[in-house]
């Protein structure tokens, strides 16, 4: 039993090893800056050194030091730990507006290039509305008349933000269904469902996996923005695009409040587009890393 | 694409119907006697049914009329067409500023393949595409507005010269943002063209590969990227959005942010069609302009 369990996750280890070894440099260094930064953000309570809630009057508009390594903003909050705090919220905002829509975008996608007919037709028709809109300004809209708030981006960004998905994923399949596997598949008398998701889908996702990396950043600067804009993530809560608009009214006597925190949003962004563009080269579509 | 614009302006219309509990009554912030709120729904035919109030919004949009202000009590129109002068030149500024950067960019990424130059420029442009142009702007504004003091670092100024030094900051914020994804584009288009038969015959022709790139590759590119330019401009009304609003710059965008402060939402309706029909235009002349670049489009 235990010599058992050893040899699978040995077998196990060697793949994963094996893969990596395949892996671009760029996906290597993507993927360490962001698993650096998301851990960071799950150790937040270990690393900050002080609570980011915490306003202490007599330390404000302190510059980086040894104390507060990137200083403090207007309110004597520990910068730092804010900025470490704002990984749980920026990420897990940036990565669940990207991969939920994701999931049904490609689904919609794919069913609409394999049946065609009235169904392509009306999805198609509804992307082209949606897509006559600036992303932003939908979005803005739609927070107009749900109000601001982190639960209400979500609701309009699920809205809105399948389009591309199912876009790529359609095109690809228009390629992939008239391909002899699909229709050997269909000569056995496999259902719709089995076909698209079982045989097709695994041959068409990967577009939509490299979109998803520039689409994750720049969801995170959407929810950066719309916080910026008093449209999102409501303060004192330690968000990205929160507290580089908290610094804009001091930029000149504090230039680390709004630039600090905006260079760790750069950092993780690059990491993302990395990733991306290593994700393309292992899947050979070099063209399209960035959207 | 009548179908869009029509289906933009449901949209648009429809949005308001979804606001939870009367807009009137919020607009006004609850300070309203009901006969107040009863006047208004009949003077913009709110107690009319939906469908009619639908097709006389559209026959009214049709005519340029995007009803009225409840705010700043002026028509939806004239508040647009105040504000389009000061977008509209943003806009073509960082268009021109971007296509400035994109184009060496490109060409020079493509010609060098997989060479370093081709990686910097590649990392460069993740960077550039991960920087928020909010903060970008507030980092060109500590820079060049307060430290320099080569720009000023808000408003649109008085009189076309005035205007330029006015912009210069947000069309670059934005370019920053909009010329990686150009240049990436771009860059594959190129080396789509450098492949293609007519190339081998140039080159074989004795043809310096400097004026093969700028004769040749460039001109065959040039269709590309006015796609990709269409495409994106949804991305550039975004960026603008937010710039004219860190700028306070006085056009659509920064008048967007506004009139969601204050839930004016004639106003906002009339924003969406408007920015749409942006979007439109915009992907019907470049339709147009690949006529006028490549003749051969006609044929096909």
């Amino acid at each position: 039993m235990s010599t058992y369990t050893t040899a699978s996750s040995t077998l196990l280890s060697t793949r994963i090893s094996r893969e990596m070894a395949l892996w671009p440099l760029s996906l290597k260094i993507g993927f360490g800056i962001v698993g650096t930064i998301v851990v960071a953000g799950i150790l937040a309570p270990v690393i900050a050194p002080y609570d980011p809630f915490f306003q202490d009057f007599t330390a404000a508009l302190v510059p980086p030091n040894l104390e507060h390594p990137l200083g403090t903003d207007m309110l004597g909050r520990d910068i730092f730990s804010r900025v470490l705090y704002g990984i749980r919220i920026d990420m897990q905002i940036g990565f669940l507006t990207t991969y939920v829509p994701m999931i049904y975008g490609v689904a919609l996608g794919a069913a609409a290039g394999y049946f065609g007919g009235w169904f392509d037709t009306v999805v198609m028709r509804v992307l082209d509305i949606a897509m006559a809109f600036p992303f932003l300004v939908l979005i803005i809209v739609i927070l107009s008349i749900l109000g601001p708030g982190v639960q209400n981006i979500y609701i309009a960004v699920f809205l809105v933000a399948w389009t591309m998905y199912a876009r790529l994923a359609r095109a690809e399949m228009l390629v992939e269904r008239n391909k002899d596997y699909i229709l050997a598949a269909r000569a056995l008398g496999y259902g719709s469902g089995r076909i698209i998701f079982r045989h097709a889908l695994p041959n068409i996702v990967n577009s939509s996996i490299v979109f998803s990396m520039a689409d994750f950043v720049l969801n995170i600067l959407l929810v950066s923005g719309l916080s910026f804009l008093g449209l999102g993530v409501q303060p004192p809560a330690p968000e990205w695009g929160a507290m580089i608009a908290e610094g804009r009214d001091f930029i000149f006597q504090a230039w680390w409040i709004s630039t600090l925190p905006g260079l760790v949003l750069v950092l993780a962004g690059t990491g993302l587009s990395l990733v991306g563009d290593g994700l393309a080269q292992r899947f050979g579509q070099r063209q399209q890393a960035l959207l | 694409m009548a179908l869009v614009v029509l289906g933009v302006t449901l949209v648009a219309f429809l949005s308001v119907q979804f606001v939870p509990g009367d807009p009137i009554r919020i607009m006004l912030h609850g300070r309203a006697t009901d006969e107040v709120v009863a006047a208004i729904h009949a003077r913009l035919g709110m107690d009319r049914p939906l469908y009619e109030q639908f097709l006389s919004f559209l026959w009214n949009a049709v005519q340029g009329d995007l009803g009225e202000s409840i705010i700043q009590q002026a028509p939806v129109t004239a508040i647009v067409a105040e504000r389009l002068e000061a977008s509209a030149f943003l806009l073509g500024y960082a268009t021109l500023i971007t296509v400035v950067f994109t184009l060496p960019l490109a060409l020079v990424a493509a010609s060098r393949k997989d060479r370093p130059v081709d990686h910097v420029i590649r990392v460069g442009g993740m960077i550039g595409f991960a920087m928020p142009p909010f903060w970008m702007g507030l980092l060109l504004m500590l820079l060049f507005g307060l430290t320099l003091g080569w720009f000023p670092i808000a408003g649109y100024g008085k009189g076309f010269f005035r205007h330029i030094v006015h912009l210069t900051l947000p069309s670059l914020t934005i370019a920053i943002f909009l010329t990686p994804i150009l240049v990436q584009s771009l860059r594959s288009a190129m080396l789509d063209v450098m492949t293609a038969d007519y190339i081998e015959v140039a080159r074989a022709k004795g043809l310096s590969e400097r004026r093969i790139l700028m004769k040749h590759v460039l001109r065959n590119a040039l269709i590309p990227t006015i796609t990709v330019l269409a495409v994106n401009i949804g991305w550039l009304l975004s960026g603008a959005v937010i710039v004219e609003y860190v700028f306070s710059i006085p056009g659509l965008g920064s008048l967007l942010v506004r009139a969601v402060g204050f839930r004016d939402y004639p106003v906002i309706q009339g924003l969406a069609v408007v920015f749409a029909m942006l979007v439109v235009i915009v992907n019907l002349l470049a339709d147009l302009a690949y006529i006028l670049v490549d003749r051969r489009v006609l044929r096909r």
